[in-house]
C-alpha cells in the first residue's frame, strides 16, 4: 500500500486555537479512506488542512513532494475538495457549476483548451447529472445537487477527491446512492477518495481504510472491518453498541445506550 | 408533457435561450448608453440638433455651437460615461468579493475618504480648489487601505471589511460634519460636491479619470472568471486553485481605483455603485462574464440620462446629478425588485 498523501505531525489552528495536534496519517493511493470521530474532534479541520484550505504546521507530502511546493492552481489539478454545504449563486445551472471545475485548467481570461468541453461532458456523465445540466442548482433534490457538486470536483480531473460529510442532510436512499457513486468512481477510475463520514456503518461498508480522530489526535487507523468495533465506539464516542451480521456478511453497529 | 416540464425547470426567459437573452440585454443596455450619450450632447441651454452635432464632431468649426459641443458638452458626456462605468464596475466587483448585496464603493471608505479630503480643501483651503481631484483621490485610497489593514487578522474576512468600513466611514463622516458646522458660511460648494454633480466638468477631468477607467475595465473583464469562482465561497474557491488573499487584495485595489477616480472628479456620487450592478444582475444573472459589461453599459446610461435630466428639468437652474439619480433611480430599482423579472 503506497501513500499518496502523507501528513507528519501536523498542527492546525483556527482563530489561534489549535484544533489538530501533532497528527500523522497516510492516505493510501487508489483507495477509499474514511475519517471518523466525534463532533468537533477536528475531522473537517484535518480534511481542510490536507486540501490546503487551512494553513498547517508540519509536513504534508503529495506523491512525495511537499504540498506547499505546488502553486494553488497546480494543486487544484491534483486534488479536489467538496466542503460541507457549499454556497452558490441562485441562478447557477448544473452546467455552469461543472464548468467552474475547469477553472484551474483554464488559462488567463478563462479560456479552456481543446478538450475542455469533453471533460465537462465526462464529469456530467460519470455522476449521472447530464439530463439535468440546464436546470438551476436550487431546483434539484438534495441527492441530485450533491451529485452535481461531485461532478464539479471531477471536472477538475483530480487524482484525489476529498469529501466533507457528503451524505449529510440526505435521506437513506440518496445516502446509499452517493456512497455507491463514490465507490464506483474509486473502482472504475482509480480515484483516491478521502471522506469525513458520520455513519460508521458507511465506513465499514464502503471504505478500504479508516482514520479515527478524537480531540484533534489520531486514535488509530487501519482496515475498517477490524478497527470499527463496539470497543472503539465505547472508547471514542462513549456509546454502547451492539454488533450485527448483515445479509452481505458485513458487520453493522447499532448504538443502544450511552456510557455515563 | 415531459417537454413542458423541462421548459418550466430550465432557465429560458420569455422563450429564448439564456445566452441569447443575456447577450440581448447587454445589447439593449449598450443601445441605452448610446441614447444617453446622444441626449446628453443634444440637450442643454441651447438645443443643438443631433445632425449638426455629427457634423461638428466630424469637422470642428469655430462657431459658437462647435465651441459648446467641444468644450462643454462632449467632455461632460465623456466624464459622465466614464464615471458611470467606473462606479458600476467597482460596485459589481465589491459585491462579489465581499459576498454582500449591500457592498458598494462607500463601504470600503472611498466616499468618506474622498469626502474628508475634498471638504478640507473646499472649506479650509479654498484657494487650492484646483487640487480637489488629486487630493480626494488620495484621501479615498488612504481610507480604503486603512480599512483593509484594520480588517486584517490572519487574512481577510468579508464581514470584517464591512464592519471596519462602517466604523471608519462613521469616524470620517463625523469629521466632515464637524467641519461643515464650524465653517457653515462656506458650506455651499462642499454640499454640492457631497451630493455629486457634473457641472463644469471638462477635458482636465476626462484626463484624470480616463486612464483608470481604461485600466480598470480591462482588469475587471479579465477577472470575470475569478469573480465567478469567488461566489462559491472562500473554501471552494481555494479548492479550485484561487489564492484568496492575493486575489481579494488585487480585486479590492481595482475596485478602489475605479471608484476613487470617479468620486474625485464628480464628488460623492452614491447609488450608482450599489444599484446599477443589482439592476443588471436582476436581468442578466450573476455570471460576471455577462454582468460586468451589462453593468458598465447600464452605468453609462444611468449617469448620462440623469445628468441630461438634471440640466434640463429646471433649466437654467441645474440640479446636482446625484439628487436626480436617487429620485428617479430608487423607485425604478424598487420596481425591478418587486417584479423580479
Amino acid at each position: 500500500m503506497s501513500a499518496i498523501i502523507k501528513a507528519q505531525n501536523i498542527c492546525v489552528s483556527i482563530n489561534d486555537k489549535e484544533i489538530v495536534h501533532n497528527l500523522s496519517l497516510e492516505i493510501p493511493e487508489g483507495k477509499v479512506t474514511a475519517i471518523i470521530g466525534p463532533n468537533g474532534c477536528g475531522k473537517s479541520t484535518t480534511l481542510k488542512a490536507l486540501s490546503r484550505i487551512l494553513p498547517y504546521k508540519g509536513s504534508v507530502t503529495f506523491k512525495g513532494n511537499e504540498m506547499t511546493s505546488f502553486s494553488q492552481r497546480e494543486f487544484a489539478k491534483c486534488l479536489a475538495i467538496l466542503t460541507q454545504s457549499p454556497q452558490a449563486p441562485s441562478d447557477l445551472t448544473v452546467n455552469d457549476l461543472v464548468e467552474m471545475g475547469r477553472f484551474p485548467h483554464r488559462g488567463f481570461l478563462g479560456r479552456g483548451g481543446k478538450d475542455d468541453k469533453e471533460h465537462v461532458e465526462w464529469a456530467l456523465e460519470q455522476t449521472g447529472v447530464k439530463a439535468m445540466r440546464s436546470r438551476l442548482l436550487n431546483t434539484l433534490s438534495g441527492g441530485e445537487r450533491q451529485r452535481a457538486w461531485i461532478a464539479m470536483a471531477l471536472a477538475q480531473r483530480p487524482e484525489v477527491l476529498l469529501l466533507d460529510e457528503p451524505t449529510t442532510y440526505l435521506d437513506i436512499c440518496h445516502q446509499l446512492e452517493i456512497m455507491q457513486l463514490i465507490v464506483r468512481l474509486n473502482q472504475e477510475l482509480g480515484l483516491t477518495v478521502v471522506m469525513v463520514v458520520h455513519d460508521l456503518n458507511h465506513a465499514i461498508m464502503y471504505a478500504d481504510h479508516v482514520v479515527v480522530v478524537k480531540a484533534g489526535r489520531l486514535v488509530t487507523s487501519g482496515a475498517p472491518r477490524e478497527i470499527i468495533t463496539s470497543d472503539l465506539l465505547a472508547d471514542v464516542f462513549r456509546v454502547k453498541a451492539d454488533e450485527f451480521t448483515l445479509s452481505n456478511d458485513l458487520r453493522a453497529l447499532v448504538p443502544v445506550d450511552l456510557y455515563k | 408533457m415531459s417537454k413542458q416540464l423541462d421548459a418550466s425547470q430550465t432557465i429560458e426567459r420569455f422563450g429564448v435561450s439564456r445566452t441569447l437573452w443575456r447577450v440581448g440585454v447587454i445589447c439593449f443596455f449598450a443601445l441605452l448608453a448610446c441614447v444617453g450619450g446622444c441626449l446628453s450632447l443634444v440637450n442643454g441651454s441651447t438645443d443643438i440638433p443631433l445632425k449638426e452635432i455629427m457634423g461638428i464632431l466630424a469637422a470642428p468649426g469655430t462657431d459658437p455651437n462647435s465651441m459648446i459641443i467641444w468644450n462643454i458638452r462632449l467632455p461632460r458626456t465623456i466624464v459622465a460615461a466614464l464615471v458611470g462605468i467606473n462606479l458600476a464596475l467597482s460596485g459589481a466587483i465589491l459585491q462579489a468579493i465581499l459576498r454582500n448585496p449591500l457592498a458598494d464603493p462607500h463601504l470600503i471608505g472611498i466616499s468618506s475618504g474622498a469626502g474628508v479630503a475634498g471638504v478640507v480643501i473646499m472649506i479650509l483651503y479654498p484657494s487650492l480648489e484646483y487640487l480637489i481631484a488629486p487630493v480626494s483621490f488620495i484621501g479615498a485610497m488612504v481610507a480604503a487601505v486603512c480599512i483593509y489593514i484594520l480588517a486584517w487578522k490572519n487574512g481577510i474576512k468579508p464581514v470584517r471589511i464591512i464592519l471596519a468600513g462602517v466604523a471608519v466611514s462613521a469616524f470620517l463622516s463625523a469629521g466632515i460634519s464637524g467641519l461643515m458646522i464650524f465653517y457653515s458660511d462656506r458650506v455651499h460648494g462642499a454640499l454640492t460636491w457631497m451630493v455629486g454633480g457634473l457641472a463644469a466638468r471638462s477635458w482636465p477631468h476626462v484626463s484624470i479619470i480616463l486612464p483608470y477607467a481604461v485600466i480598470g475595465v480591462v482588469l475587471a473583464l479579465a477577472s470575470a472568471a475569478y469573480l465567478n469562482v469567488l461566489q462559491l465561497g472562500d473554501e471552494m474557491a481555494r479548492g479550485l486553485g484561487i489564492n484568496i488573499e492575493v486575489t481579494r487584495i488585487v480585486l479590492t485595489a481595482i475596485a478602489a481605483l475605479l471608484a476613487a477616480s470617479a468620486v474625485s472628479v464628480v464628488g460623492l456620487l452614491g447609488f450608482v455603485g450599489l444599484v446599477v450592478p443589482h439592476a443588471a444582475r436582476l436581468l442578466v444573472g450573476s455570471d460576471y462574464r455577462y454582468l460586468l459589461p451589462a453593468s458598465a453599459f447600464l452605468g453609462i446610461a444611468t449617469i448620462t440620462m440623469s445628468d441630461t435630466f438634471a440640466r434640463v428639468v429646471f433649466a437654467p437652474i441645474e440640479i446636482p446629478v446625484g439628487i436626480i439619480m436617487a429620485f428617479l433611480g430608487a423607485p425604478f430599482f424598487l420596481f425591478l425588485l418587486r417584479r423580479e423579472i
